[in-house]
């Protein structure tokens, strides 16, 4: 490489385009000083400095959400800032506090190290940010990778538990199959391009707009349909499409409740915004192979994941089984999305109505659990309204909307998507949607059931224990994390003021 | 446009929803009683009011108090329009009316968990002022799934025999309708390239241009399901009577009075008027399918009925067969009947599930087989029962009579043969109606009610359940021998939503 180039991409190099990321790479480490510094009593302080230096990131990329690099390469084009990238960077952080906020609740019913969870949080979402504006495959598998090795330890992180640990080793090796897929579709991708006797073909095909050219010139090259079915394959590991969801309903049980929502939001939505740079930039020129191939796969999530959801009594293979039933939903919104740009900001609502609705629940779920963290049934749900409202009322909002029940945020989601699929002409899958959306009541209102109904119990007998554990009381941070959650919920759901009109105007 | 100094509307949907957050929040009983009487009046003296107001009103497209508020939805042409026009207006007046006699009802009834209970049908009581107070599709139905999700909780919590049953399939069948006719109006919203869902920019683009028939077939078809399984349309009617059989009273009252009126008002407002084409192809299946099913087997089924909240339930399946009949018939007449029909149902069933409830009090059973003779104890609520009856059959005096002689003049048109079937409906309701009046309030006492009677002395109404049966009574009085004050601002917008041009061309396309 000549040294012009060099200096290019050394001046391409702005720092301050991933302040964020960089502020929680600092966050990490200063997590584990402070648990080297401070003396033992005050490590119960490291958790809150966890939430507060985030919560100080996410006001940061907040106030400069219009940022002077949207709409540009930096890094010798290994990244590239859009509007959609910006979004995702804040729903990334807001997912990363919230399971933080979790985590203390669910980390003080163990005998667990404390602050090894958090800057492993912190890491991975770091790693989640820089992925969803990632402009080259280096790049991509790099931050999928540190957010899958992540996650791996915290899957397992309740290491006494068996089921955490089965839940790790299983995650372990799907992953590791994802990866390979991945990869290899990446690889053929590259050699193919890089055939200097085809047109197009560039020395750099890692970089998406060199692997767009070229794909745009070659339209029906076999090899390159191969790489992109396998790279699909890969993030639909992510999202728990079928038929890559083998891994989901067993890692969500065993998984920590924090870590499944953050295995269910924030690497879901990692996954889709992936899927989206994808297929809105790089392979469009092949939108008449992928536009089939994610159509199938959202027909058949959607009816896998609710048919499966609804035998379920383990309410964290539940939420699991009805998140593949939601990535369904989405990949209605991502196949619409390649002819209605009006599908990204409805795949953008839909992403963050399901935020607020699965905190919502996980929070509720956390409080609920006892100190066997996997073992969590419909049956310990029952009488929650009556003894904890305020608990009850959380639940009922979030199952409503993940429902998709309006007035709340998760129907206007579904809404946004329904109209996208619409005016893409996708009726087959609407009617796919709405058979999923009606089978999915049976279950959402079986737990608000559960929770809700009074039923008649046996007494119990001389020396048997209630076999519901006993519920945390909520505390101040949790209450109010979970009350703005669910107030958020409604209040999105009647009005989206700028935000959903910002939203609705996003284009890729 | 909206003259008003304040927009009334808002402040009808926005009361009820406002009260429910603050008893939610934590008031003492008495307070949430006080506070719930006061959110229930509000949209009943509202729409007392507006109604008063129409006439005088300047009106936009057929609208009076026509207000728009922008929520961030616009770039889909999603907007909150408020307004009342002819066909609205009697509605949101029954709206109004029977939640203030459901509210109060609820308010008396002690029921354990008092507040949440309130807070619920508060919820849906905004909802129901909602549904008929939106000018824009989408928040039309975005209303009534809000005050629908409340019943499924009241009849989880508070219902009878086989609640948990009866709340999972009335949630699940009312879902499915639900989602079909939201599909429907999508279907519209998208079709119409009006980019919008106000009503009013609708009508206008596809009047100028109509869809074509294959399209408004299959949209007319999606919609007349949708909104047919909510109305409980024959063979999908069987969550209604079991559902309003376990839910508590007031949901019951509120939920068949007037949240079912939802479908048949959409199917009114919407469907007919923009979709002519493709109502004339499904008119002759929903006519029969309304008379046959609806009208004829159902009501053979209310007739076996014992239990009496089951046979109401039943009832009012039937009832609708007739609406379904004034719709198919496809033309201002018929529609007209339909929605003073509509009110008229209303009120009537709501004070059926009302004083059934109260019989219940009294003899502790629902069984019709297990009372009789209850008149020389409670006089008053026997006149009001055989009045509420009498309503219900459709004897001339009371709202109903209206309703039904208007469809049945409007349907002799379209089919002479299927108007006589359902005329013979008209005795069917007799016999079921005064059957049941004579086994619940005359004849000889049973003897499992005398074992019930002698441990709690049977009493008359009381008066904090006399006053919401009585508001009901009123109201029918009122209209049955007052139809004018409902007619006069109906026609008014049936000449405008049904012009004669389109009436016929669909009436042709049904020969």
């Amino acid at each position: 490489m000549n040294h012009e180039l060099l200096k290019a991409a050394a001046e391409s190099n702005q720092w301050l385009a991933i302040f964020p990321e960089l502020l929680l790479g600092s966050l990490a480490l200063l997590l584990l000083a402070l648990e080297i510094i401070l003396p033992k009593k005050q490590h119960t302080t490291i958790p809150a400095v966890a939430i507060i230096g985030q919560i100080g990131v996410l006001l940061y990329q907040l106030l400069h959400f219009n940022s002077v690099f949207v709409g540009h390469d930096t890094f010798a084009g290994l990244l590239h800032h859009s509007a959609n990238g910006q979004f995702m960077r804040a729903f990334f952080l807001l997912a990363s506090i919230l399971v933080c906020v979790l985590g203390t609740i669910a980390l003080a019913k163990q005998k667990m190290p404390r602050i090894e969870f958090f800057h492993i949080v912190i890491v991975v979402s770091a790693a989640m940010m820089l992925l969803a504006q990632s402009n080259n495959f280096i790049l991509l598998f790099v931050a999928l990778e540190t957010v899958t090795v992540g996650f791996y330890i915290l899957v397992s992180y309740f290491r006494t538990s068996p089921l955490s640990l089965e839940a790790g080793l299983k995650y372990l090796i799907m992953g590791a199959l994802s990866s390979g897929l991945l990869l290899f579709g990446i690889v053929l991708l590259y050699g193919v391009a890089g055939n200097s006797t085809l047109p197009g073909s560039s020395a750099d095909a890692m970089n998406f707009n060199a692997l767009h050219t070229f794909l745009a010139a070659n339209s029906h090259n076999f090899l390159a349909a191969v790489g992109i079915v396998l790279v699909l394959s890969g993030v639909a590991f992510k999202i728990g499409a079928v038929p890559f969801q083998i891994w989901i309903p067993d890692v969500y049980q065993g998984a920590p409740t924090p870590v499944t929502a953050f295995l269910a939001v924030a690497s879901k939505a990692a996954g889709f915004s992936l899927l989206l740079i994808l297929t809105q930039s790089v392979f469009t020129p092949y939108e008449y192979l992928t536009t089939p191939v994610l159509g199938l796969m959202a027909a058949a999530t959607i009816l896998f994941g609710n048919l499966a959801a609804l035998t379920q009594h383990n309410v964290k293979r539940l939420i699991g089984l009805s998140g593949v039933s939601h990535a369904g939903y989405l990949l209605i919104g991502v196949v619409a999305a390649a002819s209605q740009p009006l599908a990204i900001g409805a795949i953008g609502f839909y992403l963050f109505a399901y935020l607020l609705a699965s905190f919502a629940v996980f929070g509720v779920m956390t409080h609920v659990a006892g100190a066997d963290d996997a073992d969590q049934e419909l049956e310990h749900y029952a009488d929650l309204a009556k003894t904890h409202p305020f608990l009850g009322a959380v639940l009922a909002i979030g199952l409503g909307s993940l429902a998709g029940i309006p007035p709340l945020a998760g129907f206007m989601g579904k809404l946004l998507i329904f109209i996208a699929a619409f005016k893409a002409g996708l009726h087959g899958l609407l009617l796919v949607a709405i058979v999923g959306v009606v089978i999915s009541i049976y279950y959402y209102f079986g737990w608000i059931k559960a929770a809700f109904f009074e039923t008649w119990r046996a007494p119990l007998l001389e020396g048997e224990t209630d076999p519901r554990p006993v519920r945390t009381p909520v505390g101040v941070a949790a209450g109010v994390t979970l009350a703005t959650v669910a107030l958020a919920t409604v209040v999105l759901g009647f009005y989206q003021g700028a935000f959903g009109d910002w939203l609705l105007s996003l284009k890729f | 446009m909206n003259t008003l100094p304040v927009d009334l509307l808002l402040l009808s949907i926005a009361t009820p929803l406002a009260v429910a957050l603050v008893i939610a929040l934590g008031v003492p009983v008495r307070a949430a009683k006080g506070l719930a009487a006061a959110a229930f009046a509000v949209p009943a003296l509202i729409a007392l009011f507006l109604w008063s107001r129409f006439s005088s009103e300047t009106l936009h497209h057929t609208y009076a108090f026509y207000k728009v508020y922008e929520t961030g939805l616009q770039g889909v042409g999603i907007k909150l329009a408020l307004g009342l026009n002819g066909i609205s207006l009697p509605l949101f007046v029954l709206a109004g009316i029977v939640g203030l006699a459901a509210g109060l009802y609820a308010i008396q009834s002690n029921a354990e968990r008092l507040k949440t209970y309130l807070v619920l049908l508060l919820v849906m009581q905004g909802g129901l002022m909602g549904v008929f107070a939106s000018v824009d599709i989408f928040f039309f139905y975005f209303f009534h799934e809000l005050a629908l999700i409340p019943t499924f909780i009241m009849v989880g919590i508070w219902g009878g025999r086989d609640r948990s049953y009866a709340a999972m399939k009335m949630t699940i069948y009312l879902t499915l309708g639900a989602m079909l006719s939201l599909i429907g109006l999508i279907a519209i919203y998208y079709k119409s390239r009006a980019g919008s869902f106000d009503l009013i920019s609708l009508r206008e683009e596809l009047l100028a241009n109509g869809l074509k028939a294959g399209v408004q077939k299959n949209i007319f078809g999606l919609l007349m399901f949708g909104f047919g399984i909510l109305v409980s349309l024959w063979p999908f009617h069987t969550w209604a009577p079991l559902g309003y059989g376990a839910a508590p009273s007031s949901a019951a009252m509120l939920h068949a009075g007037v949240l079912k009126k939802f479908g048949l008002y959409g199917l009114i407002q919407i469907a007919l008027p923009l979709l002519p084409l493709g109502a004339a192809d499904w008119a002759r299946p929903l006519a029969i399918l309304a008379v046959v099913g609806n009208i004829l087997v159902v009501g053979f089924i209310t007739i076996a009925q014992r239990d009496l909240k089951q046979m109401v339930g039943y009832s009012s399946v039937m009832h609708m067969g007739y609406a379904f009949l004034g719709i198919a018939a496809m033309s201002a007449a018929g529609v007209g009947g339909v929605v003073l029909m509509m009110v008229a149902h209303g009120f009537s069933v709501a004070l059926l599930f009302l004083l059934s409830t109260s019989v219940y009090h009294r003899t502790q059973t629902f069984d019709m087989t297990e009372m009789g003779g209850l008149a020389q104890k409670a006089p008053v609520l026997a006149a009001f029962f055989v009045a509420a009856t009498m309503a219900s059959i459709g004897l001339p005096g009371f709202a109903n009579f209206w309703g039904e002689v208007t469809i049945f003049v409007a349907a002799w048109k379209f089919s002479p043969v299927l108007t006589a079937l359902a005329v013979s409906g008209v005795i069917i309701s007799a016999v079921y109606g005064l059957r049941s009046a004579a086994r619940v309030f005359f004849g000889e006492q049973t003897e499992a009610l005398a074992k019930v009677v002698a441990e709690k002395p049977v009493t008359d109404l009381t008066c904090c359940e006399k006053l919401p049966a009585l508001i009901l009574i009123a109201a029918l009085f009122f209209i049955g021998f007052w139809p004018k004050s409902i007619s006069t601002p109906l026609n008014s917008a049936l000449e405008v939503i049904y012009p004669a041009p389109t009436v016929q061309l669909a009436a042709d396309a049904a020969k």
